[in-house]
């Protein structure tokens, strides 16, 4: 291969002080490790109240600032709009928090190499290995792969799964539109209906290093019913609108 | 005396929804509220004004539409408008809500550019 794969690995940072330096020199080794890609690391700092913005600046770190909050998804898009006008050829999305670990980021990147997949989303439940979440999380997660399958025939085990990659196909789509809470079982309906290849790969997970997810206890209800919401309206506007790009 | 005693309240109903439609006037030649916004408080004003005028319209129209209360069609017609516009102001701040995201991003990827720009040169 004589050019070089440019990949960006999007990190949506919410009060993510603590983690982002280990997730950093994590990264660094990975890319020192491979000649095949080059890899940058984009940190999008979504309006965080602690050093986060701080430490960024101070390690001289490559990150986007947004002035205010815009929570997951919008920081998301606003990484994938990044990348995709810089020309990146893949994009992935890690979470801040350490739950995805960089060494694992090969085996996202490998279907879209080789054109098998335009998307491909890490999977915690294909092999029972790592960190296997909540028994309520894993409902949710069981619902949603059902939810996807009935509108889009799809069949997505871990769809709230936040490890993605994408290719430039991808990132075009996002860049246009992203829900902005929860979008991660929400944009498998997007994807599908854009016929985008999704592919599902096993990846190792862990537990969280630091903090809190954004997701528990009474919240549960609300994710539950504002993504199936979302998820049946989004399919709803682009199955009957599709050909007048409404969104 | 009973007619002196409901012309009386005539005139203070011509002359309030007066003042509210010169309110609206003035608050929209300010600059203060936008045009695509004060259509339905103009219909509003018209609206009182016209029934102020027209002292048995309601009783007319209650009739006409088989309303045996007629200060009923009062309510439903306020609780029909008020519940119309409640809902075009969550259309108008979703719309603000995706155009004030879609400007922080670009505002985000700005700073970035203009940081480049820095250290280059």
């Amino acid at each position: 291969m004589t050019k070089k794969i440019n990949i960006a690995i999007i990190i949506p940072c919410y009060n993510e002080q603590d983690n982002i330096l280990a997730l950093y020199h994590e990264i660094s080794s990975i890319a020192n490790e491979t000649s095949q890609y080059h890899i940058t690391p984009i940190f999008v700092n979504d309006c965080s109240t602690d050093n986060t913005k701080q430490l960024l600046e101070d390690n001289n770190l490559m990150h986007l600032n947004l002035s205010v909050n815009l929570g997951i998804g919008g920081a998301v898009q606003t990484g994938f709009k990044y990348a995709y006008r810089k020309g990146f050829d893949i994009a992935i999305q890690m979470d801040g928090d350490g739950q995805h670990p960089p060494k694992e980021l090969h085996k996202l990147i490998q279907p879209i190499i080789y054109h098998q997949a335009d998307i491909t989303i890490g999977s915690r439940y294909l092999t029972k290995e790592g960190f296997q979440s909540t028994a309520l999380r894993r409902f949710g997660i069981s619902y949603f792969k059902w939810l996807n399958k009935i509108l889009v025939g799809v069949e997505i085990n871990d769809s709230t799964s936040g490890y993605r990659a994408v290719n430039q196909k991808g990132m075009a789509i996002i860049s246009e539109y992203y829900p902005d809470e929860y979008p991660e079982p929400e944009s498998i309906v997007l994807f599908a209906l854009k016929t985008l290849k999704i592919e599902e790969v096993p990846v190792l997970m862990r537990d969280r290093q630091s903090g809190k997810s954004s997701i528990r206890n009474y919240k549960t209800v609300y994710y539950m019913f504002k993504v199936t919401l979302g998820t049946i309206f989004l399919y709803i506007r682009l199955k009957f609108n599709g050909k007048r790009h409404i969104i | 005396m009973e007619n002196v005693i409901s012309y009386r309240l005539q005139i203070i109903a011509i002359v309030t929804a007066l003042i509210f439609m010169f309110f609206i006037f003035r608050l929209i030649a300010k600059g203060k509220l936008r045009e695509e916004y004060s259509f339905i408080w103009i219909v509003c004003t018209a609206l009182l004004l016209l029934f102020a005028v027209w002292r048995d319209g309601l009783d007319v129209i209650a009739k006409l539409l088989g309303i045996y209360y007629a200060p009923s069609l009062i309510f439903l017609g306020a609780i029909f408008a008020i519940v119309v516009f409640l809902v075009h102001l969550s259309v108008v701040n979703s719309k603000q809500h995706k155009q004030i995201k879609d400007l922080a991003q670009e505002m985000a990827l700005l700073k970035e550019e203009i940081k480049k720009y820095q250290k280059t040169g």
